[in-house]
C-alpha cells in the first residue's frame, strides 16, 4: 500500500534553530531518506518552500480566485512530504516515527486511494 | 433455542475471528459471509444433523461464500486486493486441520481480533464499540444503550472504524514483540473501560451493566490464557474479579449506594475473591511494580479483610505511595490520603487533601470535596464538613452518589441544628 507522510511543523520552531542545529537536522533527513531508499520504501518526497510562498487557487462559478498564502492559517504548517510503499499501517507509522521532523512536529499518515 | 441457534451462538465469535483473517482483514465481508453460512446451516442442519465440529463447518462454508463475494465484485481494486490477500502471508490454513479442531490456530485469531479492535489508529470509543460488537457479540442497540449514545451515532462509529481498518491498512495480527507491550496496554485500557462502564452504573439497564463486566472479565481471561507471560493482563483480571466480587453488596435494598466500609462482606463472591487473590499473589511473585499489579494488590487488601476494621491501611497507604511513583495522578493521591487517614488519623489525611485541593488539579471531581467532608466530619468540624458536602453535591453526576451525599449532608445539618457539635 502507498501512503503519503505529511510533515507538519511550526515554521517558527524551525527558524529558531541555530545554524548548527539546522545543519544537523539536514544531515539526519539525508540519512533517513537514504535509508528508506535502500529499504525500498521510498517512492518520492520533497521539502516545501515556506507558507509565505504559497498561493491558493479556487474556482467558483467559473471564476478563478487566486489569493496569497496557504488555504488556511494553521498552528503547524506543511513543510514537506514523503510518498512511501509499506505493507500496512504499522509499517507506515513506523517509518513516519523515524522522520526527524516527528520529534518537533506532527506527521500525518494518509493511505493513497488507488483508482 | 434450536440446536442450530445454540451451536451458532457458541461458535459465532471464534468463527468470526478466524474468518476475518481468512478474508483478508475485512470485518464486513466476514460478517456477511458468516451470516450466509448461518442461513445455510439453518436449512441444512435440521436435515443432516449438527456437524461434529460446527465451528469448522461454519468457517469453511463462510470462507467459500466470502471468496465468492470477492470474485463477484467487479472493480479491479477488489480483484487486486483478493490476489494480494491470498498471497503467502495470508494463506488460509488447510481446511482438514480446521475440521480436526486445530484450536491453537483459532485461539490466536481471537487474539488477532482483540489487538486489531484496540489498534491505536482507532479512536478510543471506536475501540470499545468494535471490541464489544465483534468479540462480545453485543448488538449495536445494546452497546448504544450501555454508553448512553444514540444508536445511529454508535452504528456510524462502527462503520467508520471498520472502514479505517480496511482503507488505512491496519494489519490483522498480534503485534510483533517490539510493539506488544504498548499495544497490550491499549487492549487492557479498553477492557478496563468496558468493565468500568458496567461497574460504575452511570446509566442503562442493570442487566446490561453486569453483562459488560462479565464480558470484560471473559476477554481478560482469554488474554491471560493466550499470553501467560504478560503479568499486567493477569493483574487486570485480578483487579476486575476483586471489584466484581463486591457487586451484590454495593447497593442496598432501596438501590442506594453502600460504601465499601459499610458493605455486608458475606455478600461478596468468595469464589471470585479466591481467584483474584491467587492471581495477585502470582503477580507479586513475578515482581515489578506495574500499575494494574499495584491496583490489584490494593483491591486484594480490601478483599482479604474480614471486616473494614481489619483492613491493613498502612500497607494500603504504602501501595498507593508506590502507585503514585509510577502513575502520578491526583486521583491516586486522593486515595492515598484516604488510606493515610485510616492508618494514621483524619488530621494526617486532611493535610494531604488540603494540599491536593490547593494545587487545583481536581476542580470538578466530586470525590475530593466528599473525602474532605468525611474527614472534617470525623474531626468534629461539622459546619466545614457540610460546606464540603454541598460542594461535592454540585459536582456529583451519578444519581446514587448524589443521594448518598444528600443523606450525609442532611445528617450533618440535623446535627448542627440540634447543636450537638461545634
Amino acid at each position: 500500500m502507498e501512503y503519503l507522510l505529511m510533515i507538519y511543523e511550526r515554521e517558527s520552531d524551525w527558524a529558531a534553530l541555530s545554524e548548527e542545529a539546522r545543519g544537523a537536522m539536514y544531515k539526519e533527513y539525508y540519512a533517513f531518506t537514504e535509508g528508506i531508499r535502500q529499504s525500498g520504501h521510498y517512492k518520492g518526497g520533497n521539502p516545501l518552500q515556506p507558507v509565505s510562498t504559497a498561493t491558493t487557487v479556487r474556482v467558483r462559478e467559473g471564476k478563478t480566485m487566486t489569493t496569497d498564502g496557504p488555504f488556511a492559517e494553521t498552528r503547524e504548517q506543511l513543510g514537506g512530504y514523503y510518498l512511501v510503499e509499506a505493507a500496512d499501517l504499522d509499517e507506515a507509522t513506523g517509518i513516519a516515527a523515524r522522520i526527524p521532523g516527528a520529534r518537533m512536529g506532527s506527521i500525518e499518515v494518509r493511505p493513497i486511494q488507488k483508482m | 433455542m434450536t440446536a442450530v441457534e445454540q451451536a451458532f451462538r457458541t461458535e459465532r465469535q471464534r468463527a468470526l475471528a478466524t474468518l476475518i483473517r481468512l478474508l483478508g482483514g475485512d470485518f464486513d465481508l466476514a460478517e456477511d459471509a458468516l451470516q450466509e453460512a448461518f442461513a445455510e446451516a439453518v436449512a441444512a442442519w435440521p436435515v443432516s444433523g449438527v456437524p461434529r465440529n460446527p465451528r469448522a463447518w461454519l468457517v469453511s462454508t463462510a470462507r467459500h461464500k466470502g471468496l465468492d463475494r470477492l470474485r463477484r465484485r467487479s472493480s479491479f481494486e477488489e480483484k487486486r486486493r483478493m490476489l494480494a490477500w491470498t498471497a503467502p502471508r495470508f494463506e488460509p490454513p488447510d481446511v482438514s486441520r480446521l475440521e480436526g479442531g486445530y484450536d491453537g490456530e483459532m485461539g490466536d485469531d481471537r487474539l488477532r481480533l482483540i489487538f486489531t479492535c484496540c489498534h491505536p489508529a482507532l479512536a478510543a470509543e471506536a475501540q470499545v464499540a468494535l471490541t464489544l460488537r465483534t468479540l462480545c457479540g453485543l448488538s449495536t442497540e445494546e452497546i448504544a444503550r450501555a454508553f448512553l449514545v444514540p444508536v445511529p451515532t454508535l452504528a456510524q462509529r462502527l462503520v467508520r472504524a471498520k472502514q479505517k481498518i480496511r482503507m488505512a491498512g491496519i494489519p490483522y495480527r498480534v503485534p510483533p514483540p517490539e510493539l506488544l507491550a504498548e499495544r497490550l496496554d491499549a487492549v487492557l485500557c479498553t477492557l478496563y473501560l468496558v468493565f468500568n462502564e458496567g461497574y460504575a452504573a452511570t446509566g442503562g439497564p442493570a442487566l446490561l451493566r453486569v453483562e459488560l463486566c462479565t464480558e470484560a472479565i471473559r476477554l481478560a481471561r482469554l488474554l491471560v490464557e493466550l499470553l501467560p507471560e504478560e503479568t499486567e493482563a493477569r493483574a487486570l483480571l485480578a483487579l476486575m474479579l476483586l471489584h466484581h466480587a463486591r457487586r451484590d453488596a454495593r447497593l442496598d435494598a432501596a438501590g442506594e449506594l453502600v460504601l465499601l466500609e459499610d458493605q455486608d462482606r458475606s455478600l461478596w463472591d468468595r469464589g471470585e475473591i479466591e481467584e483474584g487473590l491467587a492471581l495477585v499473589a502470582e503477580c507479586l511473585r513475578r515482581g515489578g511494580a506495574r500499575p494494574y499489579a499495584l491496583q490489584a494488590a490494593i483491591a486484594a487488601l480490601h478483599a482479604r479483610a474480614a471486616t473494614a476494621a481489619d483492613t491493613d491501611w498502612r500497607q494500603m497507604a504504602e501501595l498507593y505511595r508506590l502507585l503514585l511513583g509510577i502513575q502520578p495522578s491526583p486521583v491516586v493521591e486522593l486515595n492515598r490520603a484516604v488510606a493515610i487517614a485510616q492508618a494514621y488519623g483524619a488530621e494526617a489525611g486532611l493535610q494531604i487533601l488540603d494540599a491536593l485541593e490547593a494545587t487545583g488539579a481536581l476542580p470538578d471531581y466530586h470525590l475530593l470535596p466528599a473525602a474532605r467532608a468525611d474527614l472534617l466530619r470525623r474531626l468534629g468540624h461539622a459546619a466545614e464538613a457540610a460546606d464540603a458536602y454541598r460542594r461535592a453535591l454540585e459536582l456529583a453526576g451519578n444519581p446514587a452518589e448524589q443521594r448518598f451525599l444528600t443523606r450525609r449532608l442532611a445528617d450533618l445539618e440535623a446535627e448542627l441544628a440540634a447543636g450537638r457539635r461545634s
